[in-house]
């Protein structure tokens, strides 16, 4: 089916997310958005899946004008949508995932099991899904949690189907499949939206490109453009896509943790007998899929997660008996994954939030009053540093974008003296220019001899700042290897194939984006 | 499919994950203190010779069973003693890490209660009537059952519903007043369900309309339900109560065969057709809500709106229509003070039995057949302090009374194991 968008805009208030977007995605076509975080691309795909009106301009399926009430009418039309969070219910089964909203009944309104989880199994025997209709979501991996979202959409008949930054959770195997599958799509006839801000997947799948900015149509591409010219236009300007790092200068062992071992809150091991040290001057990335630990042993750092076996040293000390506050006394910084609930106080003005952990000590405080004067010279001068872009330090930190957000939290933490700094996905949701400002910060911190501990999902962080990678998965880590090692080795350790098994696979079998590399060197060559 | 699937995938380590969780000492240690009490206070205190007598049928009874004579001391011992050895069983199983049953708790429940009452009925010169207990126990539990059934469909859909307490009032209310108005109390079982439905009109009306934080708007709803019955009761119903609040009951309706059974069939199948309705309720929900399309919608609107929005599901209007619905069985759960009972109308007569439902709910997890046997619990423990107290024993009864409201509180606080809400229950949904 052929779609196509003329001049669609949306508002929302006062900011225009789309503004006058036209585009053509022909039947049969791999067609990718490229944008950067807050570019708008989600906002257009929501308007087209109905589930926003747009305030102007119309779409046409196969040239007829189409309108949709709601995302009823959008998969009735023939639209199919995987969005960037999964659209299923944890608690659900992969059969009950995929009946929802288009249940086949008997009798009085019951569910048709045996008609439904056919469904399943034929849809994922005809891609070779290999997807268990009994399986229940929350137990499937993310792999498998997006094979079934795609179950979904085929199921309903999608002639056109978007992916909403599919491969953001997927190690570089699982891309790998994802790829295959729309291939396969693709030659079913389906037209495919691909959405991502990944420079090297676009040009790896797509049969065209169009590049978005601030809600703007702003380029067309083809997959032969090179990298460098892809990322200036989704920018607006030149970029460098690899921070510039002197190799690292490891002195001693300051920070170490030995057989640690946290549990969830249904007492399930999510960390499992961790060892790690890492040695002044070098930053250690901790790579996985998202949900394998990661999140939980940074917290168990920081101390807001309890241990039940194991210890965590920093510079010769036990943290174990520690509270958070000791702990941040003792030197360690430390970034929360979620910026919004964790990292700032939305409703606190940014020479609060600048001091949260700061605010009973001097020079920002004397005796139990705090002092204002010292407060906002100290957070005006530290977001300068920073190059946070604000209004006054008295705005709430609401005001900011994502990007100055992170910065204030940088500022906050790296305004101590360190002794440790741990960064938990420090760029998610950040627009290319804010993520090499973060990215130069860690490096700096590092030079200054500071153990970092970066944790991160996404590949392409972890090779550009890491010295020593760490790989998680289920709890473990599976090894830790040098900072040169191939992403197709990473991928596969990240499905918890052991480092050196994961050598010999990688080298038996290259994935799509690889190959895709390796054919853009030898261009440049 | 053309490409290799990444075939190696490292198993979980389960056995190293076991070593290192936690033993669960939480149940094992209450067993060995329930059992460490029934040995140091029923048996030891038991009085030599003493017997205690049972009866388990009643006079109309088909199959008339003897009066189960047992004697006091022995009983009381062999009891305590299998019950240490299943808490010793149960201490054994927590140190391998090891899972058990449901029959444990469900078993050594069982013989507490009993080597309490062979304790508590020793050398009463009264029999413990067995039959009245669990009559009693069943009847205390119907709106208990009723108002669990109620806050299971709203909090599965997404709803919050503390105004149980007032839907179950409402619907008492209105019961007997249109049973004494056209003097049938089948009138009053049509009325009771508008009753508790228009309170949950008000309630999603606020919570869905103005997304006012749910559990303030149930508060005010029972507080609003309290003052105008009571303001109603106090004027129009006790100045021509031969009309407005005469009593009425529904009668009984024994079920042939059935209601001959020894010792259950009295219990179960010789009730008003009130009773039936809620056995007819719970199965009805049992396959329901897992089974049926409205069930599956329901659910998915209370664990994740969003998800259930993208595929063309109007997530409020479920959550309106299914708590609407849910109000409808709270209030046919009322009309049990009234009708039921063939009482009439009496100031705030629901008397706390809509919080206790709420707490067989989360006892139940939130599953029909789970807040069933969790109300019947608190049913049969007050039923328990009932015939207790007029027969006469070592605990005061009102120490009795307060069995069920301690086992809510330990029941919310989440001892019976990890209980996991609907997702989404009391978030409003916004596009």
């Amino acid at each position: 089916m052929k779609l196509e968008l003329k001049g669609v805009t949306k508002r929302f208030g006062s900011f225009t997310a789309n503004d006058r977007i036209s585009l053509t995605v022909e039947p049969g076509e791999i067609h990718a958005l490229l944008g950067e975080n807050g570019a708008g691309k989600s906002t257009l795909m929501n308007t087209i899946y109905g589930l926003y009106a747009p305030d102007e301009g119309e779409i046409l399926l196969d040239d007829e004008p189409a309108r949709f009430d709601g995302p009823g009418d959008a998969v009735a039309a023939g639209i199919g949508m995987v969005h960037q969070h999964f659209m299923l219910i944890p608690v659900f089964t992969v059969t009950e995932s995929v009946a929802l909203g288009y249940e086949p009944t008997k009798g009085p309104g019951l569910l048709d099991f045996t008609q439904a989880r056919e469904r399943v199994r034929e849809i994922s025997a005809r891609f070779g899904f290999d997807v268990d209709p009994d399986a229940v979501i929350e137990e499937l991996p993310v792999g498998a949690q997006q094979r079934v979202e795609i179950i979904k959409a085929l199921s309903r008949d999608a002639k056109v189907l978007i992916l909403d930054e599919p491969t953001a959770v997927l190690t570089p195997q699982e891309t790998d499949e994802l790829i295959a599958i729309m291939r396969q799509l693709k030659d079913n006839g389906t037209s495919i939206v691909f959405i991502t801000h990944k420079l090297r997947e676009v040009r790896a799948i797509a049969d065209r490109i169009t590049v978005i900015r601030r809600g703007k149509v702003v380029g067309q591409a083809t997959p032969d453009a090179s990298e460098t010219e892809l990322a200036s236009l989704m920018v607006g300007r030149a970029v460098s896509l690899t921070t510039d790092k002197e190799p690292a200068r490891p002195g001693e062992v300051t920070f170490a943790i030995d057989g640690l071992t946290v549990l969830d809150s249904a007492d399930k091991v999510v960390v499992d007998d961790v060892d790690l040290t890492v040695r002044r001057g070098e930053i250690l990335a901790v790579a996985g899929v998202q949900g394998n630990g990661q999140t939980e042993l940074a917290e168990a750092i920081l101390g807001v997660r309890e241990a039940v076996a194991g210890t965590i040293e920093l510079d010769g000390k036990d943290l174990g008996p520690l509270s958070v506050k000791e702990r941040l006394r003792a030197g360690l910084g430390f970034v929360p994954e979620d910026r919004s609930t964790d990292g700032v106080i939305p409703g606190f003005s940014i020479t609060e939030n600048f001091v949260l952990d700061m605010y009973d000590q001097p020079p920002y405080a004397k005796g139990l009053a705090m002092r204002p004067a010292a407060l906002r010279e100290a957070a005006t001068t530290q977001t300068e540093r920073f190059d946070v872009r604000l209004g006054t330090v008295d705005d709430p930190i609401s005001t900011l974008s994502g990007g100055n957000q992170q910065k204030v939290v940088l500022a906050r933490e790296m305004s101590r003296e360190l002794r440790l700094f741990v960064a938990s996905q420090p760029t998610r949701g950040l627009d290319v220019g804010s993520i090499e400002f973060v990215h130069r910060t860690i490096v700096e911190e590092r030079d200054k001899g500071t153990p970092c501990i970066i944790v991160s999902t996404e590949l392409d962080e972890v090779i550009n700042l890491a010295d020593r990678i760490a790989v998680m998965y289920r709890g473990r880590i599976v090894g830790i290897v040098p900072a040169d090692t191939p992403r197709d080795v990473l991928g596969l350790m990240m499905a918890g194939v052991p480092a050196e098994e994961a050598v010999q696979e990688a080298s038996r079998h290259q994935t799509a984006l690889s190959e895709a590399d390796d054919a853009a060197e030898e261009e440049n060559r | 499919m053309s490409t290799t699937q990444t075939a190696v995938h490292a198993e979980p380590r389960e056995e190293a994950a076991h070593g290192t969780r936690p033993i669960a000492w939480k149940f094992p240690v209450t067993y060995a203190a329930l059992a460490l009490l029934s040995l140091l206070v029923f048996a030891l205190f038991s009085p030599a010779g003493a017997r205690t007598r049972f009866q388990l049928s009643t006079g109309s009874d088909f199959i008339a069973i003897p009066v189960l004579d047992l004697p006091s001391r022995p009983a009381t011992w062999t009891l305590g003693l299998v019950l240490a050895a299943l808490a010793a069983f149960a201490i054994w199983r927590a140190v391998q890490r090891a899972r058990t049953g449901v029959w444990l708790p469900v078993l050594f429940g069982t013989l507490f209660v009993l080597a309490f009452l062979v304790w508590a009925g020793a050398d009463r010169n009264a029999v413990i009537p067995l039959v009245t207990v669990l009559t009693g126990a069943l009847a205390l539990s119907v709106p208990l059952i009723f108002g669990a059934m109620c806050g299971l469909v709203g909090e599965r859909s997404g709803i919050i519903n503390i105004a149980i307490e007032g839907q179950l009032l409402a619907g008492a209310f209105l019961a007997a007043v249109v049973a004494s108005v056209f003097t049938s109390a089948y009138a009053g079982l049509f009325a009771a369900p508008v009753a508790g439905a228009l309170v949950a009109v008000l309630l999603t009306f606020f919570a869905v309309k103005y997304q006012v934080n749910q559990i303030i708007i149930g508060v005010v709803l029972n507080v609003l339900v309290v003052g105008l019955t009571s303001f109603l009761f106090s004027t129009v119903l006790t100045q021509n109560a031969e009309l407005w609040n005469a009593r009425q009951q529904l009668p009984r309706l024994p079920i042939p065969v059935l209601s001959q059974i020894p010792v259950i069939g009295p219990v179960l199948f010789n009730q008003t057709i009130l009773v039936y309705l809620m056995y007819v309720i719970v199965a009805l929900l049992h396959v329901f809500v897992f089974k049926s399309r409205w069930g599956l919608r329901m659910r998915a609107v209370g664990e994740h709106p969003k998800a259930a929005d993208t595929v063309g599901i109007n997530v409020n209007r479920t959550r309106v229509v299914n708590t609407i619905m849910a109000g409808a069985i709270a209030g046919l759960g009322g009309a049990f003070f009234t009708i039921g009972q063939g009482l009439a109308f009496g100031k705030e007569m629901s008397a706390g039995q809509g919080f206790i439902a709420l707490a067989a709910m989360i006892l139940g997890r939130w599953n029909p057949v789970g807040a069933l046997f969790a109300a019947l619990l608190f049913g049969f423990s007050t039923s328990i302090g009932n015939v207790l107290a007029t027969i006469g024993t070592p605990v005061p009864s009102e120490v009795l009374l307060m069995l069920p409201y301690i086992i809510t509180i330990f029941a919310v606080a989440g001892f019976v194991g990890r209980v996991r809400p609907p997702a989404a229950e009391g978030v409003p949904y916004e596009k």
